[in-house]
């Protein structure tokens, strides 16, 4: 009980985001309205997929530089639920943009042809498929030692595409998005409304540690898999 | 020129009608039914965590008993 204390505080943030997150008052924004709101779950999965990879990029040098198996298992969960939280990071933004960016003087066919042109959009499904490949990749190796230690240098090369891909290029082209070429709304503090920056910390380290924990359990369970093939 | 400050003043007026009118669903709040939302999306909450902790008890057990 006393090591799963950040288990509990996970929870309890993500009940507070959950209930402060529809309560607050937030700004009044013409174009957002209430979807605003979106803010507490559709970012929260981008922070929490980017704070997941760097752990699973961690966990690899980590790998290269001890060999120990347990890092090479933890880098691979690790990425595996990051993956997740950007695939639904990038499903939620698919519908928040269906209500918010889709100009009605125009066919959706129309609109979708510029939204298709997003710089985030492209920059985070190169990302992804970048991701994907890893695991495309470790899985094709039948041999432990080399799957852990390809897998581990390509993991460090999918980090390093992150940069180009979601940080510099998304950031230096002008967008629909918000986080583009006029600054970071979600970390500069004079951009959201302090109301809003109330709950999206919260929410970020809750839906993080979600995360963390399911990685965490996947990881005792592949080790309890190899156990029990290696008796 | 009086047009033009006419014109300018209406665009203004407009403008700002537009910035204090926006929609909000306040409706909901004063109703009170936005508890209903916050209710089930807790109830999904709860379930989820409640299958991980059950997981992790699982999990546990199970190291245990190698």
């Amino acid at each position: 009980m006393r090591k799963s204390w950040w288990k509990i505080l996970g929870v309890l943030l993500l009940v507070y985001t959950f209930i402060a997150g529809l309560l607050i008052e937030v700004p009044r924004n013409p174009q957002l309205q209430e979807t605003i709101r979106n803010l507490f779950f559709h970012v929260c999965m981008w922070f929490g997929m980017m704070i997941l990879f760097i752990v699973s990029f961690v966990r690899a040098i980590m790998y290269l530089r001890t060999n120990k198996h347990i890092h090479d298992i933890a880098s691979r969960q690790y990425a595996g639920v990051g993956i997740l939280f950007g695939v639904l990071g990038y499903l939620t933004g698919a519908i928040w943009m269906s209500y918010t960016w889709i100009d009605s003087n125009k066919s959706i066919f129309n609109s979708f042809d510029t939204i298709a042109r997003e710089p985030k959009l492209i920059g985070a499904a190169i990302a992804l498929l970048v991701y994907a490949a890893y695991l495309v990749l470790r899985d094709s190796i039948q041999d432990i030692d080399k799957r852990a230690r390809i897998s581990a240098v390509y993991n460090i090369f999918a980090f390093a595409m992150l940069f180009p891909s979601i940080w510099i290029i998304p950031r230096l082209l002008d967008s629909l998005h918000p986080g583009g070429s006029e600054g970071n709304p979600a970390l500069d503090p004079g951009s959201a409304s302090p109301n809003m920056r109330l709950v999206f910390y919260p929410a970020i380290a809750g839906w993080t540690l979600i995360g963390v924990w399911i990685a965490t359990l996947k990881i005792r369970m592949k080790i309890l898999y190899e156990q029990k093939l290696s008796q | 020129m009086k047009k033009l400050i006419t014109i300018f003043a209406l665009i203004l007026l407009t403008f700002f009608a537009k910035a204090q009118d926006v929609k909000m669903a306040d409706e909901m709040k004063e109703n009170g039914k936005i508890y209903v939302v916050i209710a089930v999306i807790l109830t999904i909450l709860a379930g989820l965590i409640l299958y991980l902790i059950r997981l992790d008890r699982k999990i546990s057990k199970l190291e245990k008993n190698k």
